[in-house]
Formats: C-alpha cells, sequence, structure tokens
C-alpha cells in the first residue's frame, strides 16, 4: 500500500513536467505579449521594448523554461509579471475561495445526485424516475452562465432572499484564517458570519453544482440498476431487509466505484472550470485568476495557475483510486 | 458510507430549510445596512468589473487602480469635477517662467501623510526623483510607464523635466529643458500622485500593495479580484471631508450580475452598465443614473499604407459609408453622438467648422470609382469580441458597417481576434481596417492627436498611429502645439491640423460616448469625472 502510494507519487512528476512543457508551449504560441498588454494601448515603442527585455521575454524560448523549471524546483511558482506579486502568495486565497465553492457544490451535487439515482433506479420506470432523470438532463445541458443568472434575478433580486454575488457582506469582512470562510467563522465562533458566508455560497453553489449533480445522477441510476437485479440483493429482500438497508448499505456500496470515478474527474472540472460560475458571482476564484492571466499573457501564472490546479486533480484521483480498495475489498494495491 | 451520506443530506436540508425560512429581514436592501451600527460613518460599495493592478499609483497604467488610489492619493494640480481643467490640489498656487521652462509650485501647508510624516518640498522632489531617475533606491524595478510617455523618457533619455528642487518647506521647482504646453495637465495625472517618502522606504517594493498618501481616505485592506477597503482619513487636510467613513471597491466581473447586485442592496455604486440596460435602470426609482463625460473617440483605423487605402479617395469613400449616427443610435441607447475629429467634441481644440463626411453610399461609390475601384474591392475588417468604452458590441457594429460597405461593392471578411492579438496585430499594421478607439489620459488635445496621428508614433510594430498616416505637415503642427504655451494659439494649430486631417481621411472618426453609472437613489454627490477616476470624499449616502 505504502509503496504504491508512493509508486504513484512519483508518476506524479513526468505528468506534471509534461504538461508543463505543454501549457509553456502552447501559451507562448498564442500571439500577443505580456509587454504589449501590460502597458496598455497608450505604450510607447521604447517602453515595450524595454519591458519585455525586463521581464525576460526577450530570451530564447528553451532559456525561459529552463529558468520557469529551475523556480519550480527550488519550491518557487515565479512572480506575476502583472502585479509583479509572489505566485504562492496569490494563488492560496484564490485557491482557498475556489476548494470552498466546490466543497459546496460538490456536496449539494453528491447528496442530490446519488439519492435521485438511487431512488431512481429503485422505482424504475416510475414517474420519478422519468421526472428525475428529465430533470437530470436537463442539468446537464442548462448553459451555467444563464442558471446562474437567473437563480441571481429570482433569488436575490426578486424574492430578497440569497445575496447575489462575493464571499461575504463586504461591509461585515471576517477575519481569514484559512481562507475557508466557513471554517473560519467557525473557529471564530462567529455564527453571524457563518450563516452569511453559507447564504453568499448557496446560489453559486448550486449553479456550479448542477451540471455534477446530473452527470452523478445519471451514472449512480445506471450502476444501481445492474447490482439491483443481482442475486443478494434478492437474498437480502428474502430475509426480509428493510428496503432502506438493502439499497443504502448493500447495493450502493457495489454500485458506487463507477460514481467515485466520476465524483474524482468531477472535481478537476469543478477547479479550473468554474471560472463562469466565478465570473457571474464575483467568486475571487482559481480559475478567474487563470483566466484573467491568459488575457493579459502573464505567462508565470498561466503556468504555476495550471499547474496547481491539476496537481490538485492528480492528488484527488490517487485518493480517488486509494478509496475503491476500502469499498472493495477485493480490490488490492500493491 | 451511508452514515457520511446521510449526515450530508441533513446538513443539506437544514441549509436548504433555513434559506427558505428567511423572511427577508436580513438579506435584501434593508440588511445589508447601509449603516453598520449606531453612530458609525456609512460604508459606501462600489462596484466595478476589473481589479486593480497595484497600489503604486506611478506605476500604474490602467484606470482600474487610479479609480482606487485617486482617493488615497493626491497629485500637486488636478482637475475639476467635470472637466479636465487644472485646479489646484497639493500646490495652492503656481508661476511660470517667462521662458516657460521653470515652474514654481507654492504648497499647502501643515498636510501630513497617513503616517504621519509631513508632506513638503522635500516629499515631491523625491516622488519625482523616484520617477524620472532610473537609478533611484525607490525604484523597485518599475516601467514608470506614464512618466516616460508625457514627459518623453528619462533622465539621462529625454525626460523634459530637468530637475525637481526643493526651493523653501513647501516651494518646490520644476525646471524643463524646453516649454511644454500640456505640463500642467499631465501634473494632474492620477499618476503622479505624491507617495510618502517613509513609506516608500519601509515597504520597498511591497509599496504596490501598501498604500500611504495625504488623501481623503487611508487603505485598509485588499483582497485580490474581490474587495478593497478604504477608511476615512480623520486627519484630512481640506476641513469637513470626506463625508463617507468607508469606501469598498468590489470586483464584480460580469455587467448585469453587478446590476443585480445593485438592486439587492450589496452595491451603492456601479460602474459599466450594459447600455441596453439604461432604460429599465432609469424607469427604477431606487436607482438613479449619473453619466460620465466622455473623454474617448471610437473610430476606424484606416491602415494607410496598405493599398487601396494609400489613396485618400479610397478613404473619404470608406468615410462616406459608415453611417455614424446609426451606430450611435443602434449600440449605444442615447449614450454615444457621432464626431468628426479625433478629439472628444467638448475639448476647446475641437474643430466645429469641419463639415463632416455625410452618410452618402452615392458619394462613397462615386469616390470609389474616382480612384479606380469602381467595382468595389476585398477588404478584411478586423475587430475585437471584447467591449470597450467606445465600442460596444464591437462584432455587432461591425457587421452593421459591413452592410453599408457592401452596398458601395467592399467585400469585406470580418476577422475577429482576441484583445491582446488584435492589439499587436494593428499595431506591426497587419489589418486594413479595424474597428478601435482612443481613451484620453488627460484631457489635453495633444494626448489624442499627436499620440495617434503624429508620424513620430507610426513605428511598426508598437504603433499608437496603427493609420500609419505620415504627413509631415501635419506632424510639424502637433509638435510645435506642444511647445506653445498660449491656448489660443494652440487651439489655431490644432483646428489647422484637423482640417489637413479631415481632407486627407486617415481614419474615419465615429463617436465618443458617455458612460452610464448607476448609483443607489440615496446615494448623493457622486460625481462621474471623464478621467474615469474620480473623488468620492464629497458623496453622502442618505
Amino acid at each position: 500500500m505504502k509503496s504504491y502510494f508512493a509508486r504513484r507519487l512519483l508518476q506524479l512528476i513526468p505528468v506534471l513536467i509534461g504538461m508543463s512543457i505543454v501549457v509553456f508551449s502552447i501559451i507562448h504560441a498564442i500571439p500577443g505579449d505580456p509587454a504589449t498588454v501590460i502597458l496598455g494601448d497608450h505604450a510607447t515603442p521604447e517602453a515595450v521594448v524595454d519591458l519585455k527585455a525586463e521581464m525576460g521575454l526577450d530570451k530564447p524560448i528553451v532559456t525561459q523554461y529552463l529558468s520557469y523549471v529551475k523556480g519550480i524546483v527550488t519550491g518557487d511558482l515565479g512572480t506575476s509579471l502583472r502585479t509583479k506579486k509572489p505566485i504562492m502568495d496569490e494563488a492560496i486565497p484564490y485557491l482557498a475561495a475556489t476548494i470552498e465553492l466546490m466543497l459546496i457544490s460538490m456536496i449539494i451535487a453528491i447528496v442530490v445526485g446519488v439519492n435521485a439515482g438511487i431512488l431512481a433506479a429503485w422505482r424504475r420506470a416510475s414517474w420519478f424516475d422519468y421526472g428525475a432523470m428529465l430533470i437530470a438532463l436537463v442539468g446537464v445541458s442548462v448553459p451555467v452562465f444563464w442558471l446562474g443568472l437567473m437563480e441571481q434575478w429570482v433569488f436575490a433580486e426578486k424574492l430578497g432572499w440569497l445575496p447575489s454575488t462575493g464571499r461575504i457582506n463586504a461591509r461585515e469582512p471576517v477575519e481569514t484564517i484559512t481562507g475557508l470562510l466557513l471554517l473560519d467563522t467557525t473557529i471564530q465562533g462567529n455564527w453571524i458570519g457563518f450563516w452569511d458566508a453559507l447564504k453568499h455560497l448557496i446560489l453559486p453553489g448550486l449553479a456550479l453544482g448542477t451540471i455534477p449533480m446530473a452527470i452523478i445522477a445519471r451514472i449512480t441510476r445506471s450502476s444501481m440498476l445492474e447490482v439491483l437485479n443481482v442475486d443478494y440483493v434478492r437474498t437480502a429482500r428474502a430475509k426480509g431487509l428493510s428496503e432502506l438497508k438493502i439499497l443504502y448499505k448493500h447495493s450502493l456500496k457495489n454500485a458506487f466505484a463507477p460514481v467515485l470515478t466520476i465524483i474524482g474527474m468531477l472535481v478537476g472540472l469543478l477547479l479550473g472550470g468554474a471560472v463562469l460560475t466565478e465570473t457571474i458571482f464575483g467568486w475571487p476564484g482559481i480559475g478567474r485568476y487563470i483566466y484573467d492571466a491568459i488575457g493579459s499573457r502573464d505567462y508565470p501564472v498561466i503556468q504555476s495557475g495550471i499547474l496547481i490546479v491539476s496537481t490538485i486533480f492528480v492528488f484527488v484521483n490517487l485518493i480517488v483510486d486509494l478509496l475503491y480498495a476500502r469499498l472493495d475489498p477485493r480490490i488490492k494495491y500493491r | 458510507m451511508r452514515k457520511l451520506l446521510l449526515f450530508m443530506m441533513t446538513i443539506l436540508t437544514f441549509s436548504l430549510l433555513l434559506a427558505a425560512c428567511n423572511d427577508g429581514n436580513d438579506s435584501g436592501p434593508d440588511s445589508e445596512s447601509k449603516k453598520s451600527s449606531e453612530g458609525k460613518e456609512e460604508t459606501l460599495i462600489f462596484g466595478r468589473g476589473a481589479d486593480s493592478y497595484t497600489m503604486d499609483p506611478q506605476n500604474a497604467n490602467e484606470i482600474e487602480t487610479w479609480r482606487v488610489t485617486k482617493n488615497i492619493y493626491e497629485t500637486l494640480v488636478e482637475y475639476d469635477e467635470e472637466t479636465t481643467e487644472v485646479i489646484p490640489k497639493l500646490a495652492k498656487d503656481w508661476d511660470v517662467s517667462e521662458d516657460g521652462k521653470t515652474w514654481t509650485f507654492y504648497l499647502e501647508e501643515g498636510v501630513k501623510f497617513h503616517d504621519g510624516t509631513d508632506f513638503n518640498a522635500e516629499a515631491v522632489v523625491y516622488n519625482f526623483e523616484r520617477m524620472m531617475d532610473p537609478k533611484h533606491p525607490a525604484r523597485h524595478d518599475g516601467s514608470f510607464s506614464v512618466y516616460r510617455g508625457m514627459f518623453n523618457g528619462f533622465k539621462g533619455d529625454g525626460s523634459s523635466i530637468e530637475e525637481v528642487n526643493a526651493v523653501e518647506e513647501n516651494t518646490v521647482e520644476f525646471k524643463l529643458t524646453e516649454p511644454q504646453a500640456t505640463f500642467l495637465s499631465n501634473l494632474g495625472m492620477h499618476a503622479f500622485g505624491i507617495i510618502s517618502p517613509a513609506a516608500l522606504e519601509e515597504y520597498g517594493e511591497k509599496i504596490n500593495e501598501n498604500a500611504v498618501g495625504t488623501g481623503p481616505f487611508k487603505f485598509v485592506s485588499w483582497k485580490p479580484n474581490d474587495s478593497i477597503t478604504l477608511i476615512k482619513n480623520e486627519e484630512y487636510w481640506v476641513p469637513d471631508l470626506p463625508k463617507l467613513g468607508q469606501v469598498i471597491y468590489k470586483v464584480i466581473p460580469d455587467n448585469s450580475a453587478r446590476l443585480t447586485a445593485l438592486k439587492n442592496g450589496e452595491l451603492d455604486i456601479m460602474v459599466s452598465l450594459n447600455p441596453s440596460d439604461l432604460e429599465t435602470v432609469e424607469a427604477d426609482s431606487n436607482l438613479k443614473v449619473a453619466l460620465r463625460s466622455p473623454l474617448n473617440v471610437g473610430y476606424l483605423s484606416i491602415n494607410n499604407m496598405k493599398e487601396p487605402f494609400d489613396d485618400p479617395k479610397v478613404r473619404q469613400a470608406i468615410n462616406h459609408a459608415v453611417d455614424k449616427q446609426g451606430i450611435a443610435d443602434a449600440y449605444f441607447y442615447g449614450l454615444a453622438d457621432p464626431v468628426k475629429n479625433m478629439l472628444p467634441s467638448d475639448s476647446w481644440a475641437y474643430n466645429d467648422d469641419i463639415e463632416d463626411y455625410e452618410y452618402d453610399l452615392d458619394k462613397a461609390k462615386e469616390l470609389l470609382a474616382e480612384a479606380g475601384y469602381p467595382d468595389g474591392f476585398d477588404l478584411d475588417f478586423t475587430v475585437t469580441a471584447n467591449s470597450r468604452i467606445y465600442m460596444q458590441q464591437p462584432t455587432k457594429m461591425v457587421e452593421a458597417m459591413k452592410a453599408s460597405f457592401e452596398k458601395v461593392g467592399i467585400n469585406v471578411k470580418v476577422v475577429t481576434l482576441e484583445w491582446p492579438t488584435f492589439l499587436e496585430h494593428i499595431r506591426s499594421g497587419e489589418h486594413s481596417i479595424a474597428l478601435i478607439g482612443w481613451v484620453g489620459d488627460n484631457g489635453d488635445p495633444d494626448n489624442f492627436l499627436y499620440s495617434t496621428l503624429s508620424k513620430n508614433n507610426a513605428v511598426k510594430g508598437s504603433a499608437q498611429n496603427h493609420t500609419f498616416y505620415v504627413d509631415d505637415e501635419v506632424s510639424d503642427l502637433l509638435m510645435q502645439a506642444k511647445y506653445v504655451i498660449d491656448q489660443e494659439e494652440r487651439t489655431e494649430i490644432y483646428k489647422k491640423a484637423q482640417q489637413l486631417i479631415h481632407e486627407d481621411a486617415p481614419m474615419a472618426p465615429l463617436v465618443e460616448v458617455k458612460e452610464a453609472v448607476v448609483t443607489g437613489s440615496y446615494v448623493n454627490g457622486y460625481i462621474p469625472h471623464p478621467t474615469g477616476a474620480e473623488n468620492m470624499y464629497e458623496v453622502t449616502m442618505e
């Protein structure tokens, strides 16, 4: 087990190197350069040339890549060309904001999605099944920005129940410790702040969680359908076990592996792909950080940002793999 | 697994229930109360689309940074509330020598920086040395691009400010290499805010995330891409100001979401309203609209180097084929007006005697025939999808122009590029025609005309004059106007230049655009400034 874990960690190295080369070459291949963007449309020719030299952009691409890798190896993610701040310092609050949002949307997606899938499989071909699967289909197809704007319009503008943007009421700021506001307010015992942070999470969490929720519901349903027809389920029924126990204890456990795989993939999707949600809800997350960096050709931020996100993604999937073994004792990692 | 799921489900059910039971007492416009508590002063939340880059105004070159620093840092002179006319600020008075090369400023006395140190002539000298001297200890590898652009370079490399001296405790003297007509207007630019020298030494390069000035508000905190908080400077040198207790600048990138947040009471002011939302906002009694006077011109950059645009007749034909009024009406909802010159129409130098090229397709066809293109030609029309103040829905604007062009036989292929690529494309002269604009920095005609039409700025690769219009007479006039201090004389020069430019038609000026800024109906005293950054000290909330 331990050696498996170590091996998987070692595998991470070629993955990250390969990815950094791909990202590096692509962003340097697209036209437009950071000096031009940073200096704005009023830049003088000399200023652009000078700034390029200052940023090291006049050096050969290979030299630039090697100096970037050298930085990474020594634990230095580089400095943003745009803000001139160390990326490590900049990225952490963004990452915390994204992780908090991602956790909430995954909780919503898993709780609703898994249960809807189970019920749909259990009452196969019932009105609930058709209804849930129709909603799931719509859920996968609805564009996030539309859903987000509609949520804001209904719950913030018309009903006035929930705040439409941001992480916290700006007039009542919360002191940050970990950057996860729900955790921070709990540590401080600031329940008003906790409630406020939670309210700010609901709309973006729902918008971001809808697609994963729909996918999870569909996967759970089909996976459960297979399991519900096998012998041990019939035996369990014959034994007189309650349906709840049969569904959640005996069937779900065996049907959960594919769902878990999908959850692992979705985490990656939510980490880097939350740009639209973060934009609409004014959420200061890592997706927007990288997206803005692309707009201004802030090469180090794009590179390191993607590196951070993909490292987390690889770790999450490693954890998912390890969870398989817990879920199914037949799986052994060597 | 089941336990975990049940636990999660319980939590979710609870939170959803609580949200649903919420009777609106603690959310919505009343809850995010404007007064945080009894006796405390008010907090205003200002919603905008993008975050600041830095807290160091001298090292910035974009408006989002200056929107904030404008209220922390002050300049020697500044612009009047609604125009770019120069008025005193940290300098209460000034003289200029006979030869126009020595400027003496008499500073306000008793002004202190937020860190308690004194503002005086030495502080001014320190700040300008920092900007002009590449070897200055507080330089922090900055690009100081505004200083460089406005004063022609750094020390030893063309800087038009030769030296800055502290004559007395509160008297400072600027020595110029030659008379500079734009000197005072330049000094009022947001980039030349005076930073506490003690803070520059204390924070070093971290001055980009810490701000210590003399202004009405003090810097408190900056959560990147989220919010910047400023608090009232209790010791502000102008009595009874500022009126607000706190100002928070909040980033909400999406224009529609920002409007929703304003309606929901999460914001008190929002900039960059979608022009199409103007009508609904005006109908809403809880909201007010303030218009920012235009300091911009949207235009068609015609590449004068390329065939067939090297022929003035073809360029004039293009001018005749553009329906400026139609574009203003269709895409700007009353916020835009057609312009005849490469200047905002309320500029003192605007030549209103010029008769504009009217929208006349027959005339355009005639001119094309005269130029030898009776059947028209093929044309790449370059555009970026990113909206800017002077071009709303730019791709649609281009589609509208394309329809007119095709009526006179010009076959248009629209090329859409992303903003950085677009800029590079037109600066290196790869375009034929592009939709672009210019946003003024200080309201001086030099800033518009010299930048975009002088031959000195038509260098391939980084051209600001990306029409590549190279006309010696016009360039000489624009250069000459830089050194004439007398405004009437300058006006004459600029009017003549505009006439010549009009005849040569190197570009097609389209529209100048006002920005709609929306505030809650309870916000008073907010006046949007043409430069894009305004003082918040007179603002109140009732």
